[in-house]
Order: C-alpha cells, then structure tokens, then sequence
C-alpha cells in the first residue's frame, strides 16, 4: 500500500536532467532521462552520501557527481559495486502531471 | 538471425585472443568452434619457463577453463588436429574424422621448434621446448647424475637452462655466437647476464654447437665443435621457430616464411584469416606475444565490422623471465655509425642502461638491473618523441626529470607489496600485482577497472603502469584503449574525426562515430562536448550543460554536502575596500558559514544551498562582479604579487599586468584548469614557476614559463622565451592557451600535455612566427562569443529556475488518494 503523491508537471524536470524533491524528511532526486523516461531515487549516493540529483544522467543511469559512481536508476544498484541499493520510488505520469509512490 | 560459422584452427594465445576481442566488440556475430591439437584449454606458454622451473603450477598457466568456452557459447575439440582445410567446400576436416564447415576460418597454429640438422637429432630425448608435454618430458628426463644440455642462447633457451638448473642439475648452455641473447642484447649486457646466470651453475659454452648427439636409441653422450663432450641424457633445443604453415600451404594459400596476410591479416583468401606466429606480415615474422596481441586487437575489429585501422607492424620489446634478472631491450638497441648512444654502466652493482639515439629520438633500448622506466622509453620511443631537452637527465628515469614531488623514486621493483601505489583508492603495490596475475588483466584500463588504482585522480597511473610492465614483460598490452566503454576510439582518433567531419551535438558524434551507447557517459559526454566546443566555438556550437561535469553546469563548485561554494572574480587577484564591503554584504545577507582565502588571491564563500546561488549571483552581479569560474575548465585565476607599484624590489608592474592578462584570457574553456601567475621579479612571489603560464618581470621584459602544477605531483615549468615587449607578451600569451586549448585532451593539464607531446613540439610551434599569429588570432576569435558572464548567463536563459527544490507541504499529505498497489 501506497500514496501517489503529486509532485511537479512534467515539463518541469528538464530532460537529461533532475528535481530535488523534499518531502518532510523525505528527499527524492527525480530524473528525466533521453527517452522521456522519468525515475525518483533517494538522493543520496549509497557511496559517500553525495546528492545524486546533482548528476550527470546517461542511458537510465546517473554518475554521482562526487566520485563518479554509476547508479541505476530503476534499482539503485551501483554498477560495479556492492554497495546497498539507494531506495527507488514509483512514479507514474497522469495529465502530464508527475506522481510518486510513497 | 542466422549466426555466421567462424572456425578457429589452433586453441592457443592468439587464436583465443582474438576470440576474447571479438566477444567484447560483438557477442552475437558468430558460433564460434575452436580446434586445438593439444589436449589442453588455452593456457599461457610464455609461463612455460615458470613451470619447468616450478616457480607455477600448470593450473596457474591457463588463462581460459572450460567455464569460459561454456559461458561464451564457444565450442572446443581439444586434442583434435585439423589435417585439411578444403577451401572450395569452406569446410575443415580434423584427424578424428570431424569435418566442420565455415563462413570464415581463422588459422593461429602458431610456430615448431626448429631443430637444426644435427647428427643425432633424431635419437629419443632430443626435444624443443615449445610446449607443456615439452616441459614435463624435460622434467621427468632430468637427473642429478646426468648433465642437462642445452642448446641456443637466446631467451627461450636462457630459460630453459635456468629452469632446469633451478632443480640443481648441472646445466651446460651452448651458444652459436659470442654472446648470449643476440637478438636483444648488446655484448655488454650480455656479459652481465652471462655472470649472473653463472652463479645459478649454467656452464655457458660460446661460439660453440653441437658436434653429435650420440646414443644407443636415446641421448648417452653430447660432443661439441670445440671438440669436448659430455655424458648427458637430454638436449634440449631452443634454437628458434618455425611458422607452422604446413596446414595453410596444402591449402594453396600464399606462403613463404610464414603465412602471407595484409594489413587487417587475412590470406591469400577472402574467407580465411591467419593470426600470431604463424604468419608474416609485410615480410616480419614475429615471436613474442606483444605484437600478437595487437594483431588481435585488429583481426577483432574487422571481423565485427568495427571501425579499426590496420596492422601497421610492431616494435619489438622483449624481458627475460628469470627470477632475479631485470633486463628489458625494444628496437634498435644495436645501432650503427649514424646513431649516437647514451650510456650508463655501473657493473658492480649490475645496472646497464643503454639509449640508441637517431635524429634526436630513441630508436633502441637495453636496460639490465633497473627496467623501471622500460615503458616510458618505449613509450618515447614509439611515439618518436624528440628528446632533445631530455638527454641529459634521461638515463637517471622519469622521476629524475621533474625533480618528482610526489611518489619518491618510483622504483616499483624495490616496493613492498603492501606499499601504496593509489593514495585515493587506497589500493597496494601487492593488490595489483595480484590482480593482474589472477584475473590475467592485460592493460592499463583492465587494471584500472578492476582494482581502482589509477582510477579516481591518475596521478599514480605512471607507478601502475610500470607495475604492470615488471609483472607482465612483453605480454603487457600498451595500445591505448577507448576513453570509456562507449567506444574503442581514444581521445587522439575522437578529435581527429570531429576536426574532420561536421557534427550538430554530442549524440550526433555518438551515432555517427558507432558509439556502444546512445548517450555516452561521464567519461566521454563532456570530452566530445569540449572538442565540439573548441571546434565551432560558442556561436556555432551551444555548450550542452547536460552533457558538463556538475561544477561546470551550474557555474558553482559542488561540496561533499551537496552545498555550493561562490567565488566572485577578483581580477589579479587586487581588490579593494569597497569591493570587500560588498562581498561581506552578500556574505551575510545570506548567511555565509564560512569564507576562505584560495590559493589563487581569491574569496570562497561555502556552504551555499543551491537555490541561494541565484540571488547570490544577482546580487554580485549587480555589485559589480562576474563569477570567478573557480569551476572551470578555463582561466581560473591570475596570480599576482605586488610587483614595482610597492616593492622595493620589484622590476616590472605585476598587479596591473596580471589583471590585463586575467581580462585577456577568462572565458574560453581549456582541456582543463588553467593558471596563469605573474611575478614582478625573479624573486617570483607569485610561485609563477607551477602554473600552467607564469610570467616572471626581468630588468629587460617578461619571461614566459610554461605547464608548472602545483598539484600531487609538482611539476616546476619549462622556460619558454623572454620578450620584451607587453605586446608580445599578449601574443605568446593567447598563442599558447589557444594552441593548448586544440591539442590536448580533454583533461589533461599543461604539465601533462607538454610531458606527453614533448617541449621541443611546443616551442616549434610557439617559435613560428606565422603559427604563432595563427593560434593568437584562433583565440581572439574564440573569445568574442566566450566572454560572457555564466552566471548572468544562466540567469537570463532560465537555466537557474532548476535550481529550486521541489517541496510538498506534508500537511496536504493526507489529502492523497491511497491506492492499492
């Protein structure tokens, strides 16, 4: 069981690009990936916590921008890495309005 | 989609090599079978000295175990010889009757030991040493009783006698010429290595063969030209090879020494390729493994239809493997009356360096007890390097050239395994070496990848390389790799394919050039997007800061907290009361929690959220400051110290020649930071003598010092010339950032541009006068659309709007539908 919550209109996450959501204690980077695609993982690199928000976004990855760690997106897995997964939320876009899972 | 059959005769180095290569570039092309005639996988023959000598076991030597044949879909007939290749049915027949048919067939039957007619020769226990039953028979036939013989002095047979004397068998070596290892030795070397293997018990007979072999039925008694003999019971020959081209012959391909291949190493047939010790290309036939592999490398390519270019020929390097011999020859280490030589001998304590010199570059190497900087000459030497500003200082090695700062004398041999090679990894000397040996890595990016070293700030990926060398001799693979996994291209083919064709972004250079992946990554995004950039400039090329590293996209530098730091430009670093009063303004306005003093005369403002940045900005901007890209990969900051305004000492005005400099060059981006000083005089307060450009006053001008670093490692700066004039200050000054700015890769400083490519090409070009003007004139012209502030920049196109995070009042949670999943 879970809450869609609404966050932003979908153009508002630039393209190859990412959102910093907060909610409450929660903080959420929300990509939008080449193809369109949108993911919202917790933002923090399960490395040495750098914000993952802040990243370079290709194929449905993110490099964390402190030490280049590659994140996937839809798993939170560290490509390369044992590192524990960073939480990955659901998203789903409705009237071209972004929602997530919490 | 029916798969193309691809036949692989011969189960050993270069055959699976090239196997190995293709399966990277293209799993999918081929079912793949592979005919071996020995009963083995494919294991590592260059150990073959290790195992007679049981420094290795046999399960050490394979390098591919059945898992790996199984995983990679790859079908093997070990101990099946193929006896025919029928090239009008495209098909081969082995000895056990299997006939197997092709689309294409790969012959890698490698090279016989070739035994010399000998009398004799043909008694039992008369053997090459080529293979693993090769190595066992000798093990099993050696006997303290008996003297072991071997003949050939060249490194097989070096080995041979040192791995038979290792298990205290009196060993005598007999030599043809006058001197051991001829082919890579100079007489002096060889004298040393002679002495050394002497007290392993090899007793060397020189100018010396084998008179007969005789025996009832096997080997009883060896007798010499010099007419001695001796009661042995094994002669093992190690005198040469012979390209096994008898499969190929038969066939009517073309043949001579070896099998005849061209330059992406196929056959005389369309359909047949030919790979390793068994063939001869463009007349060389080659022994070692080095240039195997980089036959490999091209056969893969080619055969997956990925962009290559061709086989172009090797340079020869070789190293002994005997435990306790350092010794490294590449190229022409004789020389002749047309070459200089430079020479150090210090035979007591056994070091041997030799440098063949040709119109100022090095054309040949012999290196005996300190091989430590083997890869850099032979680096120097493949690349044709001039060394003309090296040559006195470049027998004592890298590390004596720089003064080196940073990794005290770099002698991986005399490093602990548990020394530290990569600080910011934190990986050993041991973790390396053993990662190399285990997962059988092969290249500066293998090691990279798998053990981290030398992967987060490269200062230490000289130390890694070498490593690699000492532990892998000629087996290590030097051909540079791709910049990333996206692609096979290095940054040199990268730049020269965008400087020849017309691209609109970065995905377009990707489709184009055949990238593995649609949108890059980390590595390469922002590097084609700077050669892009320094291709059209900014008015005909829009940066993609999507496509930029996180500091250069949002203009502000990212700190472990996920804060920003704002640094203003303080032109040459002078300021004044109220430019203070104004940045301690905006300080507290927004509660700045620290500011501190930078090394480049700078104010650096931490702590900043990112949605501070952008009325942060506004509010410099409108003080009157631009951003001091702290960020860049560009000017960052000119340095300056008082200079004559002040000083009583002081012979030219550093302060306002700092600022001109500083006005004249922030804007363009560069392969990396830049830092330019300017010192008032030879006192260099400035410390103009580690940036990237330093100007130092004289009594009569400017001196111009070039690719200083203060960075992990220092590097102290070359001097490039004196003027006179602040024009042609000016002149140098845009001539040199612009002519870094096209040559370099991407992320590489001046300090190591200018040790990749050499002073003497900098100054060739910096000294031309025409050439000059040219990259001075390049710079103007990239400056016109370059120079605008980033910040008022991002502000006005909107760019900042992102910068806000996106808050959800958790009051209005509740409000949420919930949904079942």
């Amino acid at each position: 069981m879970g809450k869609w919550i609404k966050i932003t209109e979908f153009k508002d996450v630039p393209a190859m690009g990412s959102r910093k959501v907060v909610i409450g204690d929660i903080e959420i980077a929300l990509f939008k990936t080449k193809d369109g695609s949108i993911f919202a993982i917790e933002n923090e690199c399960p490395h040495k916590q750098g914000k993952l928000s802040e990243g370079l976004v290709h194929d449905h990855m993110v490099t964390c921008p402190l030490h280049n760690a590659d994140i996937v997106l839809s798993s939170g897995e560290t490509i390369g890495e044992d590192y524990t997964c960073a939480k990955t939320y659901k998203s789903k876009i409705e009237n071209d309005f972004i929602y997530l899972e919490l | 989609m029916n798969k193309e059959k691809l036949v692989v005769i011969g189960n050993g180095m270069s055959g699976l090599r090239t196997i190995e290569d293709l399966l990277e570039h293209n799993s999918e092309k081929y079912e793949i079978t592979i005919f071996g005639e020995e009963p083995h996988f494919n294991y590592n023959r260059i150990m073959l000295s290790y195992l007679l000598s049981g420094e290795k076991s046999f399960e050490d030597t394979i390098i591919n175990h059945q898992t790996w044949y199984d995983e990679n879909d790859v079908t093997l007939h070990k101990g099946d010889k193929i006896v025919k290749i029928d090239k009008e049915a495209k098909k081969v027949i082995s000895e056990s009757g299997v006939e197997c048919e092709y689309d294409k067939l790969l012959i890698a039957t490698g090279s016989n030991a070739f035994i010399p007619p000998t009398k004799g020769s043909d008694l039992e226990n008369v053997i090459g040493f080529r293979t693993k039953a090769d190595s066992d028979k000798i093990l099993e036939l050696i006997t303290t009783d008996k003297k072991a013989v071997v003949v050939g002095g060249g490194l097989l047979g070096l080995e041979a006698a040192y791995g038979i004397a290792m298990h205290g068998i009196k060993t005598i070596l007999v030599h043809r010429s006058g001197s051991i290892l001829s082919q890579q030795l100079d007489t002096t070397a060889g004298k040393i290595l002679q002495a050394h293997l002497e007290t392993y018990d090899i007793e060397f007979k020189l100018n010396t063969t084998v008179e007969e072999i005789a025996g009832d039925g096997k080997v009883e008694k060896v007798t010499f030209s010099d007419a001695t003999s001796v009661d042995s019971n094994i002669v093992v020959f190690a005198t040469g090879i012979k390209p096994n081209t008898a499969l190929a012959d038969a066939a009517g391909l073309e043949c001579k020494k070896g099998i005849i291949v061209d330059d992406y190493l196929k056959t005389s047939d369309d359909s047949i390729f030919a790979i390793g010790e068994c063939v001869e290309h463009k007349g060389n036939t080659y022994g070692l493994v080095a240039p195997l592999y980089e036959q490999a490398k091209v056969l893969a390519k080619s055969l997956t239809d990925v962009e290559t270019g061709p086989y172009g020929g090797s340079t020869l390097s070789t190293r002994l493997k005997i435990s306790g011999v350092d010794l490294f020859s590449a190229g022409d280490y004789l020389g002749d009356e047309t070459t200089e030589e430079l020479i150090l001998l210090d035979e007591k304590v056994g070091i041997y360096k030799k440098l063949v010199i040709y119109d100022n570059k090095i054309i040949g190497t012999v290196l005996y007890g300190d091989t430590a900087d083997a890869s850099w000459y032979l680096k120097l030497l493949k690349e044709q390097t001039d060394i003309s500003d090296l040559r006195t200082k470049i027998l004592f090695g890298k590390s004596a050239l720089s003064g080196d700062g940073g990794h005290g004398g770099d002698d991986v041999n005399a490093m602990a395994d548990d020394e530290e090679v990569c600080g910011c990894n934190g990986v050993c000397k041991g973790d390396v070496v053993n990662a190399i040996k285990d997962k059988d890595l092969k290249s500066l990016n293998d090691v990279k990848a798998c053990t981290k070293a030398g992967a987060s700030c490269g200062s230490c990926l000289g130390l890694v390389e070498q490593i690699l060398v000492n532990t892998l001799g000629d087996e290590y693979d030097s051909t540079p790799e791709g910049i990333c996994d996206c692609t096979h291209l290095g940054h040199k083919e990268i730049k020269a394919e965008i400087d020849a064709g017309e691209f609109d972004s970065v995905y377009d250079v990707f489709e184009k050039l055949k990238w593995k992946t649609e949108d890059g990554c980390a590595k390469c995004r922002p590097a084609v997007n700077y050669y892009l950039l320094v291709k059209y400039n900014d008015d005909k090329y829009q940066n993609d800061k999507r496509s930029a590293l996180i500091n250069d996209r949002v203009s502000a530098n990212i700190q472990k907290d996920g804060t920003y730091s704002v640094v203003p430009r303080i032109w040459g670093g002078v300021t004044s009361p109220k430019e203070l009063k104004d940045i301690a303004d905006v300080a507290v306005k927004y509660d700045v929690p620290l500011i501190k003093f930078t090394g480049g005369q700078r104010l650096d403002m931490f702590g900043v959220e990112k949605e501070q940045l952008e009325p942060m900005w506004k509010d410099l901007n409108d003080a009157g400051f631009v951003s001091g890209q702290a960020y860049a990969k560009g000017l960052r900051t000119v340095k300056t110290c008082v200079g004559n305004t002040y000083c009583r000492f002081g012979t030219q005005d550093s302060m306002n020649m700092g600022v001109e400099l500083e006005k004249l060059t922030w804007g363009s981006w560069t392969p990396h930071k830049y830092k330019i000083a300017v010192s008032g005089c030879p006192r260099n307060c400035a410390e103009a003598t580690i940036k990237d450009f330093g100007v130092i006053g004289v009594d009569s001008g400017w001196e111009i010092h070039i690719a200083g670093n203060g960075g992990i490692k220092v590097r102290v700066t070359d001097l490039l010339c004196k003027v006179e004039t602040d024009e042609e200050l000016f002149e140098y000054t845009k001539a040199y950032m612009q002519f870094y700015r096209e040559d370099a890769y991407y992320l590489e400083r001046t300090a190591h541009w200018i040790e990749r490519v050499g002073l003497q090409y900098v100054k060739d070009v910096m000294f031309d006068e025409e050439k000059r003007k040219y990259y001075a004139d390049r710079f103007d012209e990239s400056q016109k659309s370059a120079q605008v502030d980033p910040w008022a920049k991002a502000i006005d196109e909107g760019f900042t709007k992102e910068f806000n995070p996106i808050v959800i009042d958790t009051k209005d949670l509740e409000n949420y539908e919930a949904k079942e999943i």
